[in-house]
């Protein structure tokens, strides 16, 4: 099972996987947070890595992906370089959030849930961050560009990464 | 921890904001919650290190604090000069916050175009002046 | 001669050059030079200097003298003066700070003056990373309070006595609960501070963990106390990021001073606090469905009794409260119950932080004490409505909650007020919405967030809630009929009466709030097939209305595929075949007359 898993993480990912599973072996209740830590590593958690956590942590793979498919938080497809979380808590809706979601899709050339042909971007909708005082509000990567004009929307994919300092 | 260790620890602190105030230090917080961050206030916060740094200023301090409430002025700072209300700014961004560095923070003249308003809300205070 | 200035900083902005064509660092450095203090007083260009236009600035450092260079004559002498002159800061003369006439005072800004600070009173005033500034803003003094002087039955009591009620959305008193879990006498006991702030459109929870975290654990630790409990976990989703770094520091500063761990202030009480990042999930709100997330299940609502407060995390007797409700513990300890009971209203006492947002100008957090009426909250705090737009309805509570309209602007906010408005405390999200919304649609999108995030455990949840879903859709695109909205209420009433948790019998709070407040709305979709709002695409025919029509041209301008055509004095035609259905003429027309 562990080899074709290497096909698809590399051997440091699997690693860290296989070390996470030993520490929290005996842990009761520890589930959650095993795959949260194994995303953070593998990105993802598609079923034959969730069969190979179920496995190494002694619990039925129905458990595991219960869980995996319950939570927002985990993906069981892969997700790109930097992932374009869009906001759709209340605040970002009256002001337009599904626009810019719109724009983006369209300016990428994905749908919500794909990735970019390149790897570098997937694009998914997210519930509310709690930055509501800038809505919209979208996260490219690690940053978070708020109060974004619906109709210009594709700018921040341009001025991500450059946004510098001066902005 | 005993409660007097816990009054040292309150007046070690004060005594060492009562130090600085007598040295004349100024003290910018940024305010870096969430909502502040997103507005751009980690360029604030650089453009004002950046400032210090080639100044060697030793006397302007330089804090991160929360939120200050009003997300639709973001990104906030505040100003604490020594024998002035502070002044709470907002809507920054690094070339403004430039502007107020040299203005207020070393020259002691408020940049009123980008003031909110001054003071602080009840029942905040500034232990240092007791 | 050692010169008291280190720094000189020269404005080398455009349009001081422009004004006055001086070459400032070159003047600069043939007076430094000459004086012979080149190598010892370092050169900074900077940008502007204040007082533009007159003429180029330098700034003496450390003491910010500001001096004009007006003029290149005699400058080496002039120059001799100044680097002269002692740069001591000026001490700030003794009495009352010093005020600026132009800036005003933050008692004469509605948004700071009318709110009353309990939970948020550090906002950015400490340093949340610092333990030693929550200390020195007296805090832990409620904790060794707590430890030293009174019994935990002393503590519940002072609780009950406060009346505080939990600021989650339910409203259970909160020193009821302490009290249950107090009474049995099976260990270990849990407390759990609910950080999973799941509605969208809240966000003082995360303001409050962020800014200000050990007033959140000072709290729990009281809790911890008073219930008998030696362990402590807060649940905090994992879209807050910042949240868990300041909480993962101030744990860690807490430990280290002997605040948590083994024999805190030397009393003997134990206790610690962990983390706990939640998955996302918003049925994770619920207490139960919380427990099982911390035990690494599917959050899932169970049966209750038994209530948590007997058998809640690990089958053990756990007390749950929200972040804000534990911040405001150290407070009701400090100044006592009798003090926060003074405050807010009969049955809702102390204050609430509710998020303001949407189309008001002043978008922040706003605390006041509990029974401010609503107008006071959106239009003296929030400052009215933004741009031209009129107020038209106000969301309370999330998903679970509904919408108001003006004739309950004057409503005081209490629990039991909102809810008989048809509203809902929640947990204080305010969304305001201003004639560009149309209520069907915003019900569409709650309905369609609780379809979403219903775990799938009973039935009217998971499949009633569809289908309302369903028929509000019909609504939308123009296919719905007029007996279509007695059909939604009574499915939306079935949802609420068989749901098994707060999730499913909150969810159809928004269809019934708009259907019974905004029911023209509801009616003008299904006999007229118009959305008066202009947002429901398939009901907007994208004609221009020649009368409306002031001639501007604007929406000619705006439009991205040129299919308006306009020439001068003449109404604007639109060309519906080339028309992409964006709706940026109608958001641009300032006279509606398109639609």
């Amino acid at each position: 099972m562990r080899k074709d898993l290497v096909g698809q993480f590399s051997e440091e990912q699997m690693a860290g996987v296989d070390r996470l599973i030993e520490a929290y072996r005996n842990v009761p209740g520890s589930l959650l947070v095993v795959l949260e830590k194994a995303q953070d590593i593998t990105l993802y958690l598609p079923v034959n890595l969730q069969r190979y956590i179920a496995a190494g942590m002694g619990i039925p793979p129905s458990k595991v992906s219960g869980v995996v498919t319950f939570y927002s938080y985990f993906s069981t497809v892969p997700r790109g370089r930097k992932v374009i979380k869009v906001c759709s808590g209340t605040a970002c809706y009256v002001k337009r959030s599904g626009e810019v979601m719109e724009r983006l899709k369209r300016k990428i050339g994905i749908e919500a849930g794909e990735v970019s042909a390149d790897g570098e971007y997937s694009i998914e909708e997210v519930r509310c961050l709690g930055a509501c005082g800038l809505a919209p509000v979208v996260i490219v990567g690690e940053e978070t560009f708020g109060l974004i004009d619906p109709e210009h929307a594709e700018e921040i994919i341009e001025k991500n990464g450059q946004r510098g300092e001066r902005s | 921890m005993t409660i007097d260790e816990l009054n040292e620890i309150k007046g070690s602190y004060i005594d060492q904001r009562k130090r600085e105030l007598e040295e004349g230090v100024v003290t910018v917080d940024v305010h870096m919650g969430t909502c502040g961050i997103a507005a751009g206030a980690r360029g604030v916060f650089s453009a004002l290190q950046g400032e210090i740094e080639r100044l060697e200023m030793k006397t302007v301090k330089l804090r991160v604090t929360g939120c200050a409430g009003l997300c639709s002025m973001e990104p906030m700072i505040t100003v604490h000069l020594p024998g002035q209300a502070p002044v709470k700014y907002g809507k920054l961004d690094a070339a403004k916050a430039r502007e107020i560095f040299y203005s207020h923070v070393l020259g002691g003249r408020p940049k009123t175009e980008y003031a909110i308003g001054q003071g602080l809300e009840k029942p905040q205070k500034r232990v240092e002046l007791g | 001669m050692i010169s008291p200035v280190s720094k000189i900083a020269y404005c080398a902005s455009r349009t001081c050059r422009f004004r006055k064509p001086i070459d400032v660092r070159a003047l600069l450095e043939k007076g430094l030079d000459e004086l012979g203090y080149r190598d010892r007083i370092g050169l900074v260009e900077t940008e502007c200097l204040i007082s533009c236009f007159q003429g180029p600035s330098i700034m003496l450092l450390p003491g910010g003298k500001v001096f004009q260079v007006l003029s290149e004559e005699r400058f080496t002498e002039t120059l001799r003066g100044l680097i002269s002159e002692p740069q001591l800061p000026t001490l700030p003369p003794p009495g009352e700070p010093r005020i600026e006439p132009d800036i005003p005072g933050i008692e004469h800004i509605d948004f700071f003056a009318k709110q009353r600070l309990i939970v948020l009173r550090n906002r950015g005033h400490i340093d949340a990373e610092s333990i030693e500034e929550y200390i020195a803003h007296d805090g832990y003094l409620a904790l060794y309070k707590a430890l030293t002087a009174m019994t935990p039955e002393g503590v519940i009591e002072e609780v009950k006595l406060s009346g505080l009620r939990g600021r989650g959305g339910a409203g259970f008193p909160s020193g009821t609960k302490w009290e249950e879990a107090r009474k049995y006498a099976t260990f270990p006991k849990y407390v759990i501070c609910n950080g999973d702030e799941g509605d969208p459109g809240a966000f003082m929870d995360r303001s409050l963990m962020e800014s200000d975290p050990h007033a959140v654990l000072e709290g729990m630790m009281v809790c911890g106390y008073a219930i008998g409990a030696r362990q402590g976990y807060i649940y905090v989703r994992a879209e807050y990021p910042l949240a868990i770094q300041m909480l993962r520091t101030a744990i860690d500063r807490a430990r280290r001073k002997g605040f948590l761990g083994r024999n805190i202030l030397g009393t003997g009480f134990d206790f610690d606090i962990d983390i706990y990042p939640g998955a996302g999930a918003f049925v994770c709100g619920e207490s139960t469905a919380l427990m099982f997330s911390i035990e690494g299940k599917r959050g899932m609502p169970r049966i209750k009794p038994p209530r948590s407060t007997e058998s809640g995390l690990w089958g053990r007797p756990t007390c749950l409260n929200n972040v804000e409700t534990f911040a405001n513990i150290p407070q009701i300890l400090l100044h006592g119950g009798a003090w926060f009971r003074s405050i807010g209203m009969e049955d809702s006492t102390g204050t609430k932080v509710f998020s303001l947002t949407g189309a008001v100008k002043n978008v922040g957090l706003v605390e006041v004490p509990m029974g401010t009426d609503l107008r006071t909250i959106i239009f003296e705090i929030g400052g009215g409505i933004r741009g031209n737009a009129h107020f038209k309805a106000v969301q309370l509570g999330g998903p679970s909650g509904g919408c108001l309209t003006e004739q309950h602007l004057h409503l005081p906010a209490t629990f039991d007020t909102l809810q008989a408005a048809g509203a809902m405390m929640g947990s204080g999200g305010v969304v305001v919405m201003d004639d560009t919304s149309c209520m069907v649609d915003v019900a569409r999108f709650f309905t369609q967030f609780s379809v979403d995030e219903s775990c799938g455990k009973c039935v009217p949840c998971r499949v009633g809630l569809k289908v309302l879903l369903g028929m509000l859709e019909k609504i939308i695109v123009g296919r719905g009929e007029p007996s279509d909205l007695d059909r939604l209420e009574r499915q939306a009433v079935h949802i609420a009466a068989t749901s098994h948790c707060g999730l499913g019998q909150a969810a159809p709070n928004p269809v019934l709030s708009t259907l019974r407040y905004f029911r023209h709305e509801y009616e003008a979709h299904v006999r007229e097939k118009r959305c008066p709002a202009l947002v429901c695409t398939d009901l907007i025919r994208f004609e221009v209305d020649a009368e409306a029509c002031k001639r501007c041209g604007v929406c000619a301008k705006v439009c991205p595929v040129e299919a308006i055509s306009w020439r001068k004095k003449e109404p604007a035609v639109l060309n519906r075949d080339k028309c992409i259905r964006c709706k940026a003429c109608i958001r641009a027309c300032k006279f509606k007359a398109i639609h």
